[in-house]
């Protein structure tokens, strides 16, 4: 078979209106909570009042007692879990703190800690049987932030946790859970050429991801121990995976089926609820719905690490950046694994440099565990270093986008966590914001103006697809990565033009576990870069396929026959035997040549290019008050190849947005008490319609070589960059330099106090 | 206490159902009526996931109680498109890409209509202010803005 020109209609990189837009406007789309079987129980779950207590026993004989209660669980109803790790995203986890976070044994390490859970006959009996759960604690001393945690004294939350990645190996437990480390060249050496050598310390506050959508599960087992599991996630492969081992299930007996996610942004790539349902399900024979409250998802489900970071730069006094160090301080919650490993690539990955040294500590303390976040630990990282580049700029006088671009990563350069980088581009980002009218428009008094440029790595892994040709001609995709924010329309816009068909004849849905092999979750700005390889894989083994029927059709041998402009032709000398075949023709007669004709892409896709991108923001301070508005914001970034541009944008529009609540609003607020006391979206105020103003988008497109359409990830390098764009901006419009996140009024009102700084 | 009876308008239809009082008109619309297009994403009135209509006003149903609403007219996303037709707004928002997961969707609007049976030709500024109760952690609202001013347009032109 010739295999040549492959597209047909060009769909990819056009606005095709979303395959489950419809459904989307009409309230016809099923999110997690909106699914319900005949005869389910509601299942609720008792979570822990203190931040930190040994449990010395639960009783719960009266809960069981409670007529409509049909099944009540705690840590007894699971079997303990030994130590190992396993990839959790871009993160690692450990099943022995998996299943002590899912329902707690010896200790509930946080307020909100899941303790036990009920299904009953009713949402108020569940509500009733809870309280009748008498549960003895020993309240112990809480610590809740990473450096006092971190401090010899402190109180210990895991007995058996020696600190990880120091040599020789403590012989005392701490809370640091694990110190690593990169190195490229000699930042002693660096440091002593630097004519400039900028040193700060930085903090920021733990934040929530916010999707909209509270974590919600269905289960059902039978009695022989077949499971069903509807849930909203990132990754219902990996829910499946998790399930089956904290129940001690074969993995053929659980289906999961993701519904639509109303948002995830890393926080649902983990489980919470969906074992508690399965279990509860398990005792009760009957199905069982779970769904968290606001309150629930604020205290147990997320956020991502706050820390403490200090950078020191040097650079010459032309500019160029000749040493970077960085010793980051990551909470990772009530267990280990906070995205400090990431946060300590990503540090100076934006920068061509030859001395850097970046140390990170991992933290644990009496909070929910971490779950990722949209580049986990880039953000805190990047957003340290971007602040420490702008007063390099400003105490050398030179343009902070010249400065960026004079030691800008480049094709070939070296990254300081190992790689040498293909084509990548943040010069191209740098140089469109500077030929903006954005950043040629005078500025009047309180206001300022900030840049900031953002990298994250993205990543490939596992992925299955089917493409199968049906009856009609009409084509139906299936993918098994959940469809977070327009996946569908981008393999769907792939699959037509690969295969020469309508993109309204392309129907894709998102198949259940049993319906693919294994998908590794939605995340790492993965699933339309590997999703798409995997369609262009499916449909290459459709076209072989049909090409060997029209031989058999044609009686042609294999090199006479060619796919080439959406259809199999006759060429060379054959070019006048035969009438070009389309798919939907190839379908009329599949029966009659070989059956059913089925494309099934699968891989682990590799060469994931990175994704730089560069902000730029437009901000006023109000001295009255410390209120920051945001006038005007612009986001550049390399897509690789937009397959969807409305939907890149929406990654970049979005991403900027999130970035904006991280600097200036949210953030978790505990008392002494070590109880969260903003568990609600009116304390915790994430950006609304009239925070914001309209966010350019700016596309650029540095083809990434090793993908068929030249795509990179997008959906994390947008929250990169914000923090440190405003914290940039903010000094820019007051000359103070904001060190700590978030830059909430109070703050703000406070250090413009300090400096003198008043209305009039 | 026995649960009240409650004879309402949802949509144009008359529904009757029984509830308890704690119940909200949310968890009647989702749970009894099987209208799961209004979603619960705070139960507490701050993300307008369940922005409805009664009698014109637009309401988050997460605040408002089943026993409260007999005799009056409730309108939910499920009754926006007539027919075939979807209402211009629902048209926009896919032509705009104005959202992304989907769960604000049906708030955002039925929030949006209630803005522009007021106001139909409302300023950038006045749809934020408007859709300031409605939450989206996805598109950043640039999309959601964009698509609204458009509707606006292509309702006035009738």
């Amino acid at each position: 078979m010739a295999e040549n020109g492959t597209n047909g209609h060009g769909y990819v990189g056009t606005r095709t209106i979303r395959p489950d837009g419809v459904d989307k406007v009409t309230g016809r789309a099923r999110f997690g909570a909106d699914f319900n079987l005949p005869g389910q129980l509601i299942g609720r779950v008792l979570r822990s009042p203190h931040p930190h207590a040994r449990i010395v026993a639960i009783d719960t004989s009266k809960a069981e007692a409670l007529p409509g209660v049909k099944a009540v669980i705690t840590r007894d109803d699971f079997a303990d879990q030994p130590s190992e790790f396993i990839p959790a995203g871009e993160m690692m986890m450990n099943y022995k703190d998996v299943v002590r976070n899912v329902l707690a044994r010896e200790k509930a390490l946080y307020e909100g800690h899941a303790v036990a859970a009920v299904a009953a006959t009713s949402a108020a009996i569940a509500r009733r049987a809870l309280k009748l759960i008498d549960v003895t604690y020993e309240v112990l001393p809480h610590v809740i932030d990473v450096v006092e945690a971190m401090r010899p004294g402190a109180p210990l939350l895991h007995d058996d946790l020696f600190t990880a990645g120091v040599e020789p190996k403590p012989d005392k437990p701490s809370n640091i859970a694990k110190r690593v480390e990169i190195t490229l060249g000699d930042v002693d050496a660096g440091f002593a050429k630097a004519d400039v050598i900028v040193e700060r310390e930085f903090k920021t506050a733990p934040v929530h991801q916010g999707y909209i959508e509270p974590h919600a599960a269905l289960a059902t087992v039978s009695e022989d121990g077949t499971a069903e599991l509807w849930c909203c996630t990132q990754g219902h492969y990996i829910v499946r995976a998790h399930c089956a081992r904290l129940l001690g299930l074969d993995i053929a007996k659980i289906r999961v089926t993701a519904s639509e996610i109303g948002g995830g942004f890393g926080g649902k790539t983990v489980v919470y609820l969906e074992p508690l349902a399965l279990a509860l399900s398990r005792k009760a024979k009957r199905p069982v719905k779970m769904v968290m409250s606001r309150e629930e998802v604020f205290k147990a489900s997320g956020p991502t690490s706050g820390a403490t970071v200090r950078v020191k730069m040097g650079a010459t006094k032309d500019g160029k950046f000749v040493a970077g160090f960085a010793e980051l301080k990551y909470q990772a919650g009530a267990f280990q694994g906070s995205p400090v490993q990431p946060g300590v690539m990503c540090a100076y990955a934006p920068y061509d440099m030859e001395n850097v040294k970046v140390i990170g500590y991992d933290v644990v303390s009496n909070r929910p565990k971490v779950a990722a976040y949209r580049a986990p630990g880039a953000p805190i990282s990047e957003f340290a270093v971007e602040s420490v580049v702008d007063e390099i700029a400003k105490k050398l006088g030179l343009d902070p986008i010249e400065l960026r671009m004079m030691n800008a990563a480049r094709e070939g350069t070296k990254a300081a966590y190992g790689p040498k980088f293909g084509p990548i581009g943040l010069e191209e980002t740098l140089n469109s914001i500077k030929k903006t009218e954005h950043w040629n428009t005078p500025l009047r008094k309180w206001q300022g103006r900030g840049v900031a440029s953002g990298f994250w790595f993205n990543i490939g892994g596992e992925t299955c697809v089917s493409l199968t040709v049906n009856e009609d001609g009409t084509v139906s995709l299936m993918a098994g990565t959940p469809d977070i924010g327009g996946l569908r329309a981008s393999l769907a816009a792939v699959a037509a033009d690969e295969l020469g068909v309508e993109y309204d004849k392309v129907r894709p849905i998102i198949g259940d576990t049993g319906s693919l092999g294994f998908n590794f979750l939605t995340g790492g700005s993965r699933s339309a870069f590997s999703g798409s390889m995997a369609i262009v894989e499916a449909a290459k083994q459709i076209k072989a396929d049909c090409c060997a029927r029209a031989c058999k059709l044609w009686d042609l041998k294999p090199e006479q026959v060619a796919w080439e402009r959406g259809r199999v032709r006759p060429i060379g000398d054959a070019a006048d035997k035969a009438k070009p075949m389309s798919i939907a023709d190839f379908a009329k007669v599949a029966g009659k040549t070989g059956g059913p004709i089925v494309g099934y892409g699968r891989l682990n896709a590799q060469g994931a290019g990175p994704s730089l991108g560069t902000h730029l923001v437009d901000l006023e301070v109000d001295p009255e008050t410390g209120r920051v508005t945001i006038l005007r914001y612009t986001v550049a970034q390399d897509a690789g190849k937009a397959l969807h541009p409305a939907y890149v944008e929406g990654q970049f529009q979005g991403g900027a947005v999130q970035g904006i609540g991280w600097a200036l609003n949210e953030e978790y607020v505990y008392g002494d008490d070590g109880k969260l006391q903003n568990a609600g979206f009116l304390d915790y105020r994430m950006p609304v319609a009239s925070d914001v103003p309209m966010i350019d988008a700016i596309l650029v497109e540095v083809a990434n070589p090793k993908h068929p359409y030249g795509v990179r990830g997008v959906g994390e390098t947008p929250i990169v960059p914000p923090l440190g764009a405003i914290a940039n901006a903010m000094e820019n419009a007051t000359g103070i330099r904001f060190t700590e996140l978030p830059m909430s009024p109070p703050k703000v009102l406070k250090a413009l106090r300090e400096k003198g700084v008043t209305a009039k | 206490m026995a649960k009240h009876h409650i004879e309402t308008t949802v949509n144009g239809d008359a529904v009757e159902f029984l509830c308890e009082t704690e119940e909200t008109l949310l968890d009647v619309l989702r749970d009894t009526l099987h209208l799961t297009g209004s979603k619960e994403g705070c139960a507490s009135g701050d993300c307008g996931a369940c922005s409805v209509t009664l009698d014109g006003r637009l309401v988050c149903a997460c605040l408002v109680l089943g026993c409260e609403v007999g005799g009056r007219r409730i309108e939910t996303i499920e009754g926006m498109a007539e027919g075939e037709a979807l209402h211009p707004l629902q048209t926009k928002f896919l032509e705009h890409a104005a959202l992304q997961c989907g769960i604000c969707t049906p708030g955002f609007l039925v929030a949006s209509r209630a803005l522009l049976e007021r106001n139909p030709n409302p300023s950038e500024t006045e749809i934020r202010y408007w859709l300031a109760g409605n939450l989206c952690r996805c598109t950043g609202y640039d999309k959601i803005v964009t698509a609204v001013k458009d509707a606006a347009v292509v309702m006035r032109k009738g």
